[in-house]
């Protein structure tokens, strides 16, 4: 076995041991060890594609001595690493970008705790991504959750508690149906493993007896995944877990946390339901509805704030709108768009709200849309940050965005029923997307009554400006250049199907 | 009256949701009240609930019926899928198979755990137990962050306090009780292979014991064992230790290498390679876990 195969176990425990490391550490050194761990996460990840690449196909990496269905069980192809890899970059963005933030939202005997909760999150979601065995999943689901509510209640505002409960509540609820949905799925088949599963499940759905506790052990695990992601209609939680956590938090919960459970959705839907039963079940319709329901719903709400902050939370519960009708569309073209949406929102909304927080603080602190009048001029650097990634969100062509849109569009186009209440949908969500978000970038960029200050220059904000332009350009260079990464994105699903 | 009583509850509640509000606060008896925000300040501050307030009126009505209508279908769904399970206990039940088999058969041969259930946690599927260990010091860490007081102050509340000083039945029982609890929990511990138990549940015993402990004798006779330093040194070791022993372990295994850890004489306790220092750091953590939420909840430190 070439030595790159062990680098996801080695990933992942590396994260473990510096989050168990770090409630020792300052907070200066704890982030360092948190930067470092998500750069050498990164490295480790593109080692891993690149024996992937060579390969041709998907690993199984034992854990232990035994193989399944005895013992547990890595497995990763192109999308894993892929993915680890940019959720461990975003995550090195997200903290670098909101230092400052952290440093103004967080008293200080708190902070090295901060890092802790960011580490073990990196290590959930590398976890999530590699795991080939339920049950290890509903374990780094149960991290995940405590994680999450950590980083969100650590800064200590009574909006933040509120808030955490809530999502608390949600989350637990969701990982609820998860595990009782794994108990189902024991109880039918005996398996716990990924491969051993599916072939059970082929069994019984073939046998055509017994269906209904199989149907029941799939869609509670959905819903699961679902209710904890943010599917309208569970996305009340958002707005306030994402408007007012300090802005790294938003960044990781909104761009990675949720996204780490669509990955695990996805991966059950291949490797484990199998695409031939879960497209046959009818579950794959709810979700597209949903989705596309959620799309236009998330807009509306989001057009209706008068924060900015909640304006950015509403719009990603319509991004997550996006990525559910990809998955309820098809299992190839369908599921192709929905992977390459979740690298571009989790690249494009850890960005707003950072450029957001910036714009915020150069307005004296005031998140509302009036305050923010003409706040660009005040911080150009957040102002240009905001204004990419709301392009971005709109979906212009030079961005991810339009490249994730034309995938949803282009894979409507393979279905009969679903084409015209797709394209509806992709154009309304579009519209309103332009929308609220053309008008946010008026209001920012407003000359009117100006008051003549010294604008912020992004040398005084280095943190900042590193963190913008390592997303800025993966944005614009992956919404240029986007052919390579979909090949990419197709060859990893083709392993997998 | 009614209403008088309303808007004022209502306010106190803007206020603690507008302002920084600090948990530990509710740590003692009388908590300040919160400042009432000034007309100004309601003025500048973002409308709150407004959802929940004025757009939904009419669903807050309708709320408690539609979450109980929610509740019954989600049962009976539940209930319909159990009762469309293989039943319960037969043996011909799909999750008797090859697992079960090897687990049972071949657990003591493989592992070296008389106690199958050691076996299976820690050896077979020891990448979830790794995971599981680290849901605790998670929940610890985010107790830290939700309780930990920036003051060094904290104590318990001075009316406890006197209660349990002047309260010899506690006093005497726990003299006579903790060291046995303490034992006890070591035992189950280090037993963890051999029989029923291991480092989760002697874990929760010692730190059954050392709560109880704390509340007879107080916090201050505990300090010199258990500290804020100390705590973080301990678990911290442990769970390192865990990690790298449990990633040794894996990294041979995926490769075919022999450990260095060898099954031993099942029975005999060094026996069963990993397991018994594995339960030990498990134990330990548990056992600050526990005695940690207690203190931070008591007090906001450890």
């Amino acid at each position: 076995m070439s030595f790159a195969a062990n680098l996801p176990l080695f990933s992942i425990v590396a994260c473990l041991i510096c989050a168990a490391l770090s409630s020792l550490l300052r907070e200066k050194a704890a982030a360092w060890v948190t930067r470092i761990l998500a750069l050498a996460v990164a490295a480790a990840a593109a080692a891993v594609l690149v024996l992937a690449l060579k390969t041709g196909q998907t690993t199984t990496y034992r854990m232990g001595h035994y193989p399944h269905p005895w013992g547990n069980e890595l497995r990763f192809g192109i999308l894993e690493p892929l993915f680890s890899g940019v959720f461990a970059l975003v995550l090195l963005a997200c903290t670098v970008g909101g230092s400052r933030e952290l440093v103004r939202d967080i008293s200080r005997s708190k902070r090295s705790l901060y890092y802790v909760m960011c580490d073990l999150l990196l290590a959930t979601l590398l976890a999530l991504l590699y795991t080939n065995d339920v049950f290890t999943g509903y374990v780094f689901i149960e991290i995940c959750t405590i994680a999450s509510c950590g980083i969100l209640m650590i800064r200590r505002i009574g909006r933040t508690t509120l808030a955490a409960v809530r999502y608390m509540i949600f989350s637990l609820i969701g990982s609820g149906l998860f595990l009782i949905g794994v108990v189902f799925l024991y109880a039918q088949t005996g398996h716990l493993l990924m491969p051993n599963l599916k072939a059970a499940i082929a069994e019984i759905w073939a046998s055509g007896q017994s269906r209904t506790p199989l149907m029941i052990a799939i869609c509670l695990m959905t819903l699961g995944l679902c209710i904890k992601s943010g599917l309208f209609p569970f996305h009340y939680w958002m707005p306030d877990t994402y408007g007012y956590a300090t802005p790294c938090s938003s960044g990781i919960l909104s761009g990675l946390v949720s996204k780490g459970y669509i990955f695990l959705l996805i991966k059950l839907i291949l490797n484990v339901f199998g695409r031939d039963v879960f497209y046959a079940s009818g579950i794959q319709n709810v979700l597209y509805l949903l989705g596309v329901v959620g799309m236009v719903v998330g807009s509306v709400s989001a057009m209706r704030e008068n924060d900015i902050f909640r304006m950015v939370a509403f719009s990603s519960a319509a991004q997550i709108g996006y990525i559910y009708m990809g998955i309820g569309l098809s299992p190839e073209l369908g599921i192709l768009a929905s992977l390459f949406h979740i690298l571009t929102h989790a690249i494009t909304k850890p960005l707003l709200f950072l450029s957001a927080s910036g714009l915020v603080t150069a307005s004296g602190g005031d998140k509302r849309f009036r305050a923010l009048l003409g706040a660009a001029h005040r911080n150009p650097g957040a102002g240009f940050a905001f204004a990419v990634g709301s392009l971005s969100m709109i979906g212009l062509p030079l961005t991810m965005g339009f490249i994730a849109k034309y995938l949803f569009a282009f894979a409507a186009f393979r279905e009969n029923l679903r084409l015209v209440p797709t394209l509806l949908a992709l154009a309304v969500s579009t519209v309103l997307n332009a929308y609220y978000f053309t008008r946010t970038l008026i209001r920012i960029f407003n000359t009117r009554d100006l008051q003549p200050t010294a604008p912020v220059r992004l040398r005084s904000q280095p943190h900042f400006a590193l963190a913008a332009a390592l997303l800025i350009g993966a944005n614009l260079s992956l919404g240029i250049l986007a052919q390579p990464l979909i090949t990419l994105l197709r060859k990893g699903l083709a392993m997998v199907l | 009256m009614k209403s008088k009583k309303k808007t004022k509850v209502s306010e106190r509640l803007r206020a603690w949701d507008q302002s920084s509000f600090d948990l530990t606060d509710a740590l003692e008896l009388n908590p300040p009240l919160p400042k009432a925000p000034t007309p100004e300040d309601r003025e500048s501050l973002p409308v709150i609930d407004r959802i929940e307030a004025r757009q939904f009126a009419g669903f807050r009505k309708i709320y408690p019926w539609l979450a109980g209508l929610l509740g019954l279908v989600m049962s009976a769904f539940l209930l319909l899928g159990v009762l469309k399970l293989p039943p319960y206990g037969a043996a011909d039940n799909p999750p008797h198979n090859e697992v079960m088999d090897r687990y049972v058969g071949e657990g003591m041969h493989e592992t070296g755990a008389v106690n199958t259930v050691a076996g299976v946690i820690l050896d077979y599927r020891a990448f979830d137990t790794l995971g599981e260990s680290h849901v605790l010091y998670t929940a610890a860490a985010a107790v830290l962050i939700l309780l930990l007081s920036s003051s060094r102050k904290g104590e318990e509340p001075p009316e406890l306090r006197r209660i349990m000083e002047d309260d010899p039945i506690l006093r005497n029982t726990a003299k006579v009780v903790v060291p046995f609890v303490l034992l006890f929990g070591v035992y189950i511990i280090l037993n963890g292979h051999l029989g029923p138990g291991g480092g989760f549940a002697g874990g929760a015993i010692l730190g059954g014991g050392l709560i109880l402990y704390a509340i007879a004798f107080g916090y201050e006779s505990l300090e010199r064992l258990i500290n804020d330093r100390s705590y973080r040194v301990t678990i911290a070791a442990c769970l390192c230790f865990y990690s790298a022993a449990k990633c040794y372990s894996f990294y041979c295994g995926a490769n075919g290498l022999e450990t260095i850890f060898s099954t031993g004489t099942p029975g005999a306790i060094l026996s069963a390679g990993l397991i018994l220092p594995l339960n030990v750091a498990v134990g330990l953590v548990v056992a600050l876990t526990m005695y940690g939420f207690y203190s931070v909840f008591q007090r906001g430190r450890i």
